[in-house]
């Protein structure tokens, strides 16, 4: 087995991309106990916006579960200037309920500006345990940076989860896909 | 890039340890280890990982090794990025000890570790073999933590078997998944 492909959602000027159990060919449930989300050069519509998830646990809705996470990152500037590798505080959560930014920068909007990455969400039926999750990313940031970023943390509820909603911290989505995995 | 899974090994809290003993060959040259949801019946603990070199036993191969670590508390305490040479997670020279793949590990009963171990061509006999892993947990004192792990074994000799384990306590729950990337 391996990776099993399960999904893809195509961005056309969306405010989010969603993908929900049990909807469109969508299995979010104890069929794999690993699914991953690939994302690729997701683009925004408005400048210096961050890419971002949440969740609903079963039977929820509003996208808005309790997150403890860490984040930290690396850039560096086109023209050499400026570089560091530190950790983050304006993108991790401390029982926050907003939606989680898995890529530590502020996206670009020039044509060729966007943000890559894969999100791994573990075991999200677990009735038992709080949901790991780790993302990995690398963006062209506005101010003409690349930012590799490195978000993991953890979903606060015994819940299953069922749902996962991709989207920005503003503006939609202008172009970009979003592929969906099992793991098994 | 496919990954076939070759074995599911299953915790049932009556082990400290899970041993991969068969299935490690050169059949391919890139393994993928992946632990879910392993929960440790002693809290803030250690989730290890050791390795046997082919005709080998007791897994205490001298590894050289690096870790470094995020964390964020539930209560917005901390927030670091930090290199990790506390708590035996780096190892050196003739170092044979387990490697965490995190520590302080939380055992309540909603908390556990996850992550990923990525062995390199574990069969070669000419080069060290490489690995690399990140996990992710709540610690016991209920903060999140980002572990990354790398480094190699330090042997030409094949490796063919590797034992997930505790420093106290077994293994309470968990399922470890063992692929092959070709």
């Amino acid at each position: 087995m391996g990776l099993t492909f399960i999904k893809s959602l195509e961005a056309s000027g969306s405010a989010s991309l969603e993908f929900v159990d049990g909807t469109s060919d969508v299995v979010l449930d104890n069929t794999y106990n690993e699914y991953q989300f690939y994302f690729v050069n997701m683009h925004p519509a408005t400048s210096n916006v961050y890419f971002a998830f949440q969740v609903n646990a079963d039977g929820q809705s509003g996208f808005n579960e309790t997150i403890t996470s860490t984040a930290f990152r690396a850039y560096v500037r086109e023209d050499g200037l400026g570089s560091a590798l530190g950790y983050d505080t304006g993108n991790d959560q401390a029982e926050g309920t907003a939606y989680q930014q898995i890529l530590s920068t502020g996206t670009g909007i020039e044509n060729d500006e966007s943000v890559s990455g894969v999100l791994t969400l573990y075991d999200p039926s677990s009735t038992t345990y709080v949901k790991h999750f780790v993302a990995d990313g690398n963006g062209y940031d506005h101010g003409d940076y690349t930012v590799t970023s490195h978000n993991a943390g953890y979903i606060n509820t015994t819940s299953a989860i069922d749902e996962i909603s991709f989207k920005f911290s503003s503006g939609n989505i202008d172009e970009g896909a979003i592929y969906m995995y099992g793991v098994s | 890039m496919a990954k076939t899974l070759i074995s599911t090994h299953t915790a049932d809290g009556s082990s400290t340890s899970i041993d991969i003993t068969s299935g490690i060959d050169d059949t391919y040259s890139v393994y993928e280890f992946h632990y879910v949801n392993m929960h440790l019946q002693s809290d803030g603990e250690r989730l290890q990982f050791q390795f046997n070199a082919d005709g080998g036993s007791g897994f205490n191969e001298n590894m050289t090794t690096i870790a470094f670590l995020a964390s964020h508390g539930e209560d917005d305490s901390g927030g670091s990025l930090a290199y990790q040479g506390d708590f035996s997670m780096d190892q050196a020279g003739t170092d044979a000890r387990d490697q965490p793949l995190g520590v302080g590990i939380g055992a309540d009963a909603d908390q556990s570790i996850s992550g990923v171990l990525t062995l390199y061509d574990p069969s070669s006999t000419t080069y060290v073999k490489h690995f690399m892993a990140r996990s992710v947990h709540p610690q016991n004192g209920d903060e999140a933590r980002d572990h990354y792990v790398a480094g190699f074994i330090n042997t030409t000799s094949a490796i063919d078997e590797i034992s997930f384990r505790t420093n106290t306590g077994n293994i309470d729950a968990g399922t470890i998944k063992m692929f092959g990337v070709s």
